[in-house]
């Protein structure tokens, strides 16, 4: 236990951002993410990284797509409004394919809300906030060394996928300081960018279907072409519908066919529990101090399903994890993941505990709402 | 015999711009420079944004990206920095650099990388039909003004002065030569530059202004082209709405990276590692 340190979520994104070997971020101040661009500041020079501070929140996910294509791990971090402005250029990186790590803090919404008070108001914008059809990969840890893990796997999969990560924090993961014990590197795996051993052809996104593009970064050799319009196997604009449809579905099909290695997820006490609570990030650090308190105090026995991977959804996860039984779906919004639990669990009881008002759910809220729902 | 072709990719033309078109003697400009400065085409990236300019990223035969709207400065940052000895290219148009871009625009002259912006001004927004853009003269009438544009037009060379460019230059499609000549110059100096080349889009705005053909739009463009030398003399009446061309800023001061590597990296003990 020598290893143990006082971290805040936000901190720990940092240190793991180093451990995956990030180095370049670009980023904009905004509240309750800063501590993440601060920290980058502080540690990418020392590892010969680069940082920036770029002029607004488009440029700052321009400039990490760019740092990308010349080869470097790149990662920039935001809260509501930043993310979405990002989202035009978070659409280049999904057509184009180019992998990064955006966090997002995510605070009271809409608009500029409640910037100090922790939400999951996002979940869907991180899911469709781009528009047009695109495939999405979303990770939201909970715990301290969850924080740390989960960006170092959010890395692993940007660049084995080479598609952007959205690393989903809620204000309290962010800024609630605790003790932690920071993993060594035994206890993680890094994934590094895959190269063709030799470019026989510049149609660089020329892949089966299902697969990420294997190609050279730029100045590696090979006039390569990157491009936001809809493109052919060489990267060059098209629009013929043949061509289109089988980039845009495999695209699509690059995260559909990975799923079982994308999706993270952690159940607890489920096995005898008689109803699971559906929550992440702080909310199932919520329900499970709830959960513990039931069992302590002899009440009903209940478990919890925590997804880690937001999106894409664990679909088949959740269902083997719940049966028949009941759920009740905690989220810090006014619903939003229990529209996706209701579509995979059409059998079941579905109950949802929801809260906007800048403060998190107690607790003690979620041991009320299961005393109302065993009494009803 | 420059050797020019090798910057050329073949297999996407032919180019989609309209007959008569200025972002071709643009085009032969910048490959023109390549070969005369002798760059190795996998040593360049070239960038752009969105509109008729946008699209010229797909033609060189180089690392090439093509953007957003009026990201493309952002985007030439990030490869950039994390390339500090290749060479960033960017072009952009008058909306793409002025308008939708304008704050990136600011910002990398203010920033000083050793990336070169080339403005193509056709003084209306062109892919889009014809609407009114930031460089658009006063009085002019295009789908969006059908009355006449009542609002005054930036001027990219005040602009990148005052914002801090360390190389700055503006000529016309008419003037190949004089264009050539900036633009390698913009490209062996070390810093950000910014040249502006001013273009004709005679269908998009000629069309509306009794200019609908390149050569009465070619013509008036001439019309309006002062040298910087004889502009010196003029008084500022007289300089309304006239294209002044020349090199306007020419200056060193020390880039972003040579500082970030200076300053930064070795007070935080990166040089070391």
């Amino acid at each position: 236990m020598n290893n143990v340190k006082i971290r805040s979520g936000n901190e720990l994104v940092v240190e793991g951002a180093i451990a995956a070997g990030c180095n370049f971020f670009a980023g904009y101040p905004i509240t309750p993410s800063s501590e993440i661009a601060e920290g980058m500041s502080r540690e990418l020079p020392k590892v010969h990284g680069i940082f920036i501070q770029m002029e607004d929140e488009l440029a700052s996910i321009g400039a990490v797509i760019g740092a990308s294509l010349g080869g470097k791990k790149v990662m920039t971090a935001t809260s509501g409004p930043g993310f979405s402005l990002k989202q035009e250029n978070l659409g280049v990186a999904l057509i184009a394919e180019v992998p990064l790590v955006i966090v997002n803090v995510m605070r009271g919404g809409p608009s500029t809300g409640l910037p100090t008070r922790g939400a999951q108001g996002d979940v869907m914008q991180a899911r469709w906030g781009t528009h047009g059809d695109h495939p999405v990969i979303a990770l939201a840890p909970a715990f301290p060394k969850e924080v740390f893990l989960t960006t170092i796997d959010a890395f692993n999969l940007a660049e084995k996928f080479m598609t952007p990560v959205i690393l989903l924090l809620d204000e309290l993961v962010g800024h609630s300081h605790e003790p932690v014990e920071l993993p060594g590197p035994d206890e993680y795996e890094i994934v590094n960018r895959k190269y063709p051993e030799k470019l026989e052809t510049l149609e660089i996104y020329k892949r089966e279907m299902g697969k990420p593009p294997l190609r050279p970064d730029f100045f590696m050799g090979y006039p390569i072409h990157i491009e936001s319009l809809e493109h052919n196997d060489y990267g060059y604009p098209t629009t013929n519908p043949e061509i289109v449809e089988v980039q845009q579905r495999r695209r699509l099909e690059k995260i559909e066919r990975h799923k079982d290695e994308i999706i993270r997820y952690k159940t607890h006490y489920t096995d005898d529990a008689e109803l699971v609570i559906f929550a992440f990030g702080s909310m199932a650090r919520s329900a499970l101090e709830a959960i513990e308190t039931l069992r302590k105090e002899g009440g009903p026995k209940i478990g919890l399903f925590q997804p880690i991977t937001i999106w894409p959804f664990p679909e088949e996860q959740l269902k083997k994890a719940v049966g028949e039984k009941d759920v009740l779906v905690v989220e810090l919004n006014w619903g939003q993941l229990v529209y996706e639990v209701e579509r995979v669990l059409k059998t079941n009881k579905i109950h949802s505990l929801l809260k906007m008002t800048g403060m998190p759910i107690r607790p003690d809220e979620i041991i009320e709402k299961i005393k109302e729902i065993k009494n009803a | 015999m420059l050797d020019y072709e090798k910057y050329l990719r073949y297999r996407t033309f032919p180019v989609p711009w309209c007959p008569g078109c200025g972002i071709g003697t643009i085009f032969k400009a910048v490959v023109t420079a390549f070969a005369k400065l002798e760059w190795d085409p996998n040593d360049i990236a070239v960038v752009s944004g969105i509109g008729c300019s946008g699209r010229l990223s797909t033609y060189f035969n180089t690392n090439t990206l093509h953007t957003t709207h009026g990201r493309a400065l952002t985007f030439a940052t990030g490869i950039k920095l994390s390339n500090p000895d290749k060479h960033v290219v960017v072009f952009s148009g008058d909306g793409d650099a002025l308008a939708i871009g304008g704050n990136h625009f600011i910002h990398a002259c203010r920033r000083n990388l050793n990336i070169k912006l080339i403005v193509i001004n056709n003084n209306i927004y062109g892919m889009t039909g014809g609407q009114v853009s930031p460089t658009t003269p006063t009085g002019f009438v295009t789908t969006t003004t059908p009355y006449g544009n009542t609002e005054p037009h930036f001027d990219t060379v005040e602009l990148a002065k005052a914002a801090g460019a360390t190389y700055v230059a503006r000529e016309t499609v008419n003037r190949p030569r004089q264009m050539l000549k900036v633009i390698e110059k913009s490209f062996k100096h070390s810093g950000f530059s910014v040249v502006e080349i001013v273009s004709n889009c005679h269908i998009n705005l000629g069309r509306r202004n009794k200019l609908k053909h390149p050569l009465p739009m070619l013509k008036w463009i001439d019309e309006n082209t002062i040298p910087l030398s004889k502009a010196k003399d003029m008084s500022e009446e007289e300089l309304k709405f006239k294209y002044v061309v020349g090199e306007f800023v020419h200056r060193h001061r020390p880039d972003y990276l040579s500082l970030y590597e200076d300053l930064v990296v070795k007070k935080a003990g990166g040089d070391k590692k």
